[in-house]
């Protein structure tokens, strides 16, 4: 499945590929911290194992940022 | 039209030439009010800046001091000022710079119950909290008030800023909902940041503040800029507005302001109200 992740290409190998899958396969750490945006809308954080993705969808893993170091 | 200077016609000279800012934009700076909450590492830039370019009010909120761990990006502090209160630290550096501008302090903690009636004298708020707790509440207090803000955050080498203009654009409850459970957190203390992310991130609020108040170009509205200082990496992605957001959605479920948001950062252990606003 062709995807397009944080603005790049991305083949990702299988069918039924969720967003929690995707998370894992990018190996991304602590998906708490991330929003999902898929397609302009933002994946309901509950939903992220059920949520399937499709060819084509565009993705952004868009961060919590909060701070730097507090003493 | 306010009749500048000689002195003002000379210290903003450099605006004045600019087509898109000119005597009558400067006139508006004069004349805008900005409020920054928290006087850290993005804090001190933005003040530094605002100040410079004649923003005629400036309120600066953070009850916190001066630190020695501080030093390394909250570039308005000095080595002289640890301990000081960084408010007055940072309003005089503001005063030092452009004498002409008010620079108005708030040293106390930004809660539910007074932060309304804190923003609503102001035009526009700038975020340079560290917090996750403080953000929501300028989120949802700028939404509810209808003043534009600006959200900024830093973490290692990475920063990302939007442009909120409440009922208009998308807000950071479109994007971020609420706040992340706070063992989830790698950020702050454990996490560090390089110093000059500070500067870049809180130099680009302070120009979004000025494009507002000017009306200067488009804001980064519906848009959620993010950079990667390691390989210098800017991205601007497209943002909208969510039906079902809970504050400027169709069917909104906040209405009204709350401390008791999960806190972050190293605050677990304390209550919101007791945690203190300071920045970065």
């Amino acid at each position: 499945m062709q995807l397009m992740v944080n603005g790049k290409a991305e083949i990702v190998e299988g069918d039924n590929i969720s967003v929690a899958d995707l998370l894992a396969f990018k190996q991304v750490e602590s998906p708490d911290m991330v929003s999902v945006q898929r397609n302009g809308k933002i994946v309901d954080r509950q939903r992220y194992a059920e949520q399937a993705l499709a060819e084509g969808d565009e993705i952004e893993f868009l961060y919590f940022m909060g701070g730097g170091a507090r003493r | 039209m306010l009749d500048f200077t000689s002195e003002q016609l000379e210290r903003y000279s450099r605006h004045i030439l600019l087509q898109d800012v000119g005597v009558e934009g400067q006139e508006k700076l004069l004349e805008g009010k900005v409020l920054i909450v928290g006087a850290g590492g993005l804090g001190c830039p933005i003040g530094l800046y605002l100040a410079a370019a004649g923003v005629g009010t400036i309120g600066i909120v953070d009850c916190d001091t001066v630190d020695i761990s501080n030093l390394q990006r909250q570039i308005a502090h000095y080595t002289a000022d640890i301990g000081r209160a960084k408010v007055e630290s940072a309003k005089e550096k503001m005063l030092a710079i452009n004498p002409g501008v008010t620079v108005r302090t708030y040293q106390e903690y930004l809660s539910a119950e007074n932060i309304r009636a804190i923003i609503r004298d102001y035009d526009f708020v700038v975020d340079g909290t560290d917090n996750f707790p403080t953000k929501f509440l300028v989120n949802d207090a700028c939404g509810m008030e209808g003043i534009p803000f600006s959200h900024g955050g830093i973490l290692r080498f990475d920063g990302q800023t939007m442009t909120v203009l409440p009922g208009e654009s998308a807000c950071y409850r479109c994007v971020f909902r609420e706040p992340p459970p706070p063992d989830a957190v790698p950020t702050c203390s454990q996490a560090g940041v390089l110093g000059a992310i500070a500067g870049m991130l809180g130099t680009i609020q302070a120009a979004e503040a000025l494009k507002f108040l000017t009306g200067a170009g488009s804001l980064l509205t519906d848009t959620l800029l993010t950079f990667n200082a390691k390989n210098m990496d800017f991205r601007k992605i497209r943002l909208t507005r969510q039906k079902d957001c809970p504050l400027c959605g169709e069917n909104p479920t906040i209405s009204e302001l709350s401390d008791n948001v999960r806190p972050a950062c190293g605050l677990q252990e304390k209550s919101v109200r007791q945690a203190c606003d300071a920045g970065h």
